[in-house]
């Protein structure tokens, strides 16, 4: 965290648009989140329409549009954790929290990320909250998971 | 080098270096496509155009695949035609059972192709796509629901218009045509030409479609009526009704235009005569003057949004003059509505063009006076189309008629306005004479007429003056212009951009669906036009010496930059 895009971008200064992805991850990695201000000075910088960015971005699944919540939730979708169930969790967090992966509730509170393994996979199926781990979660316990976050913020 | 190959067990002759489809198609052997466009690099998106070569196990896409000597082609063997079939299949299963509800009904390619490869049950089912409508332009609406990803809108948008609005976003089941950050096309870079609408094989990208306006109007008793059709219209709708493409039937539509109950029927022909009154003076003035050079044409509405978008360090190089259609609507609006004892509030102002950008246009800030707009529907050739036969007019029994006065009569210079080139052309014919005071002694200027995306030229209209001018058929071809005068480049006086390759004739307005022929047709009928008729300048126009006389006195004169001339602004979008 910490540095601005522009200082980001000046690294890019003698890159051509190979350098694209890369570039995009550098953002996210300090912003959290690629901002529509972040693909608007990319393309700039590239020469890239924007369009063209977000539709490289959005083909990943690393990249999101909108800054997290105030507690993150990465649900691993590796395949221990599939052969567990994860999949489950994941459509059952996303029902709970009423968003989708990648995108983050409108109060601000909870965003959900998909990841590959995060080598945990003796816990499986794991989530990880703002760095704690929650191991052999189901479609119950996520719920209660999620309203123990919520407890605390009334 | 010419070989030899064998299709369908018949002898053909090919040409090294093309591709299976481009034989085929030139020996008359139709082979069905959806991502293919003529003059674009294969994209081999769609798989359809799939053909066997004998002892090859995997089936190729012809449109990409070359042809070798000796080759061995099937384009109907059963594993085709069942491939093509279960890639039809697959379109349709996640595709919303819409047709009777869908505007493309009849003219819709994935419907003729699931009708010729006889899909009569579902054998696929797949999750219907669930995607929102973008209502948020004023010429465009998405619906990606209806979208199959051919991908032909995003190539046009970027390769022919060099615009980029729309891209493929996401992936698997997921992707769909967007714009970035998925937000409305009216905060996009847009240019609403609508090309993309043009290479759309289904419904999924259609104008705002606004007939119902029109219906709504024409049952306003207490309004009158009025109607201007743009030049290219009377040549662009024959084949419609049955007449040969290109065919003039400016006369009919007169006719069609006041049975359907509108009251007054102009020609946006004479409101392009009044733009070279103007536009012609406003060259002279800023050549001798020392103004801002070149000049570039302001009539195409999408080319003067991406100028305050992509380049609004040439805001200045625009013309001030409105487009056609906002001077007539603007001369409807008040010329016309004093001379006819009528408040401009009380009338409704129609326009009939073949152009998408135009309903943006009209709705521009400055196109209008005290709340009173110049135009307050605009609508396309096809929604045209649309109103003749919803009100039962059958053009094969009509008799022609004439338009009305004070806008009735029309030069041929005006006429041409409709194909690439034709503004330069008439604008030429008069500075000529405006300048030397002479007319020229042959008024076809052949440099700057053809399809080329991009012609130049060099005029010479007296011992001290030359003009050079340069004229852009097809949006993307203006950008490599633009950085050559950045970087210097000083020979050039006056530029005409249109963003429809081919200029308004193949606007994205016109109907769907139609080939190079037809628009070559409407191209000759306009140049017919001007060799028949005699009034082949606009400073010969009658009623326009009238209304100069009467009304604004002479062009940019204080009346008519109030009336006839507008400004421009840098716009901040999503590039
Ligand atoms: S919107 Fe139309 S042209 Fe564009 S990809 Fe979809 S089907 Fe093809
Ligand atoms: S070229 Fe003609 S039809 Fe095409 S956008 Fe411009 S004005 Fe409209
Ligand atoms: S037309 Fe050949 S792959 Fe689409």
């Amino acid at each position: 965290m910490g540095k601005s895009i522009e200082s980001i971008l000046k690294k890019y200064d003698n890159c051509s648009r190979d350098s694209l992805i890369s570039l995009l991850q550098e953002i996210q990695e300090n912003e959290g989140f690629l901002s529509e201000e972040a693909i608007v000075k990319t393309g700039k910088k590239l020469k890239i329409p924007t369009s063209k960015i977000y539709g490289v971005a959005t083909f990943y699944n690393q990249f999101r549009f909108e800054p997290t919540g105030k507690y993150h939730v990465m649900v691993c979708r590796g395949t221990a954790c599939h052969v567990l169930g994860s999949l489950t969790v994941l459509q059952e967090l996303e029902k709970v929290l009423k968003i989708k992966a990648g995108q983050t509730t409108r109060d601000g509170l909870f965003s959900i990320e998909v990841v590959a393994c995060m080598g945990a996979c003796g816990l499986a199926p794991v989530i990880n909250i703002n760095g704690s781990f929650y191991a052999n979660v189901t479609a119950e316990s996520i719920k209660e998971i999620i309203e123990s976050y919520r407890k605390k913020e009334e | 080098m010419s070989i030899q190959i064998e299709v369908n067990g018949k002898k053909l002759e090919a040409f090294e270096g093309e591709t299976i489809l481009t034989a085929l198609k030139r020996n008359g052997i139709r082979v069905p496509t959806l991502c293919h466009m003529n003059d674009f690099i294969p994209s081999g998106a769609c798989r359809l155009c799939v053909v066997e070569i004998v002892g090859n196990p995997r089936l190729v896409s012809s449109c990409s695949f070359p042809v070798s000597d000796g080759m061995k082609i099937l384009t109907n063997s059963p594993r085709v035609i069942e491939s093509r079939k279960t890639i039809i299949e697959l379109l349709l299963s996640n595709h919303p059972d819409d047709c009777l509800y869908c505007i493309r009904n009849n003219n819709c390619e994935l419907q003729s192709l699931a009708k010729e490869y006889h899909v009569i049950e579902r054998r696929i089912h797949g999750n219907k796509n669930s995607f929102k409508l973008d209502h948020s332009s004023t010429s465009i609406v998405r619906d990606p629901e209806k979208c199959i990803l051919c991908g032909r809108c995003v190539r046009v948008c970027e390769e022919t218009i060099g615009v980029s609005a729309i891209e493929y976003i996401n992936r698997g089941s997921k992707t769909l045509i967007g714009t970035t950050m998925q937000k409305g096309l009216n905060t996009s870079s847009c240019v609403n030409c609508g090309q993309c609408i043009m290479v759309c094989p289904t419904g999924a990208l259609t104008e705002k479609n606004q007939t119902h306006m029109v219906q709504d109007a024409l049952q306003q008793k207490d309004k009158t009526l009025v109607v201007q059709y743009a030049p290219s219209i009377s040549v662009s709708i024959a084949e419609e009704f049955g007449m040969a493409p290109g065919t003039d039937i400016n006369g009919l539509l007169n006719a069609a235009l006041r049975k359907m109950g509108f009251k007054y029927v102009f020609d946006t022909t004479f409101g392009a005569d009044l733009t070279i009154m103007e536009e012609a003076s406003e060259l002279i003035q800023r050549i001798t003057e020392g103004k801002t050079l070149p000049m570039f044409t302001s009539c195409c509405p999408a080319w003067v949004k991406y100028i305050e978008e992509f380049a609004p360090d040439f805001i200045d190089n625009l013309s001030t003059c409105k487009s056609p259609q906002q001077m007539t609507g603007a001369v409807i609006k008040s010329y016309f509505a004093e001379q006819s004892n009528l408040k401009p509030e009380d009338i409704i102002s129609v326009s009939i063009m073949p152009c998408t950008a135009k309903k943006f246009e009209m709705q521009r800030e400055t196109m209008g006076r005290n709340g009173v707009k110049d135009v307050d529907i605009a609508i396309t050739t096809r929604e045209l189309i649309e109103l003749i036969h919803l009100h039962g007019i059958d053009m094969k029994t009509i008799q022609p008629e004439i338009t009305d006065s004070p806008m009735g009569v029309r030069s041929s210079a005006g006429k041409i306005f409709g194909a690439t080139g034709g503004v330069m052309e008439a604008a030429l014919r008069t500075a000529y004479k405006k300048i030397t005071g002479e007319e020229l002694v042959d008024f076809k200027i052949n440099a700057v007429r053809g399809f080329e995306g991009r012609k130049e030229a060099k005029i010479k209209i007296n011992d001290d003056l030359e003009v050079g001018v340069a004229v852009i058929s097809g949006l993307g071809n203006v950008r490599a212009l633009l950085d050559e005068i950045r970087n210097g480049k000083n020979d050039v006086h006056f530029i005409e951009v249109m963003t429809c390759p081919g200029g308004c004739v193949a606007g994205g307005g016109q109907r769907i669906g139609v080939d190079r022929s037809f628009i070559e047709a409407r191209t000759k009928s306009l140049y017919d036009i001007d060799d028949r008729e005699t009034i082949k300048v606009s400073h010969k126009n009658p009623e326009i010496i009238e209304l100069y006389d009467n009304y604004f006195g002479h062009p940019l004169s204080h009346k008519s930059h109030e009336l006839l001339h507008t400004c421009y602004m840098e716009r901040d979008v999503l590039l």
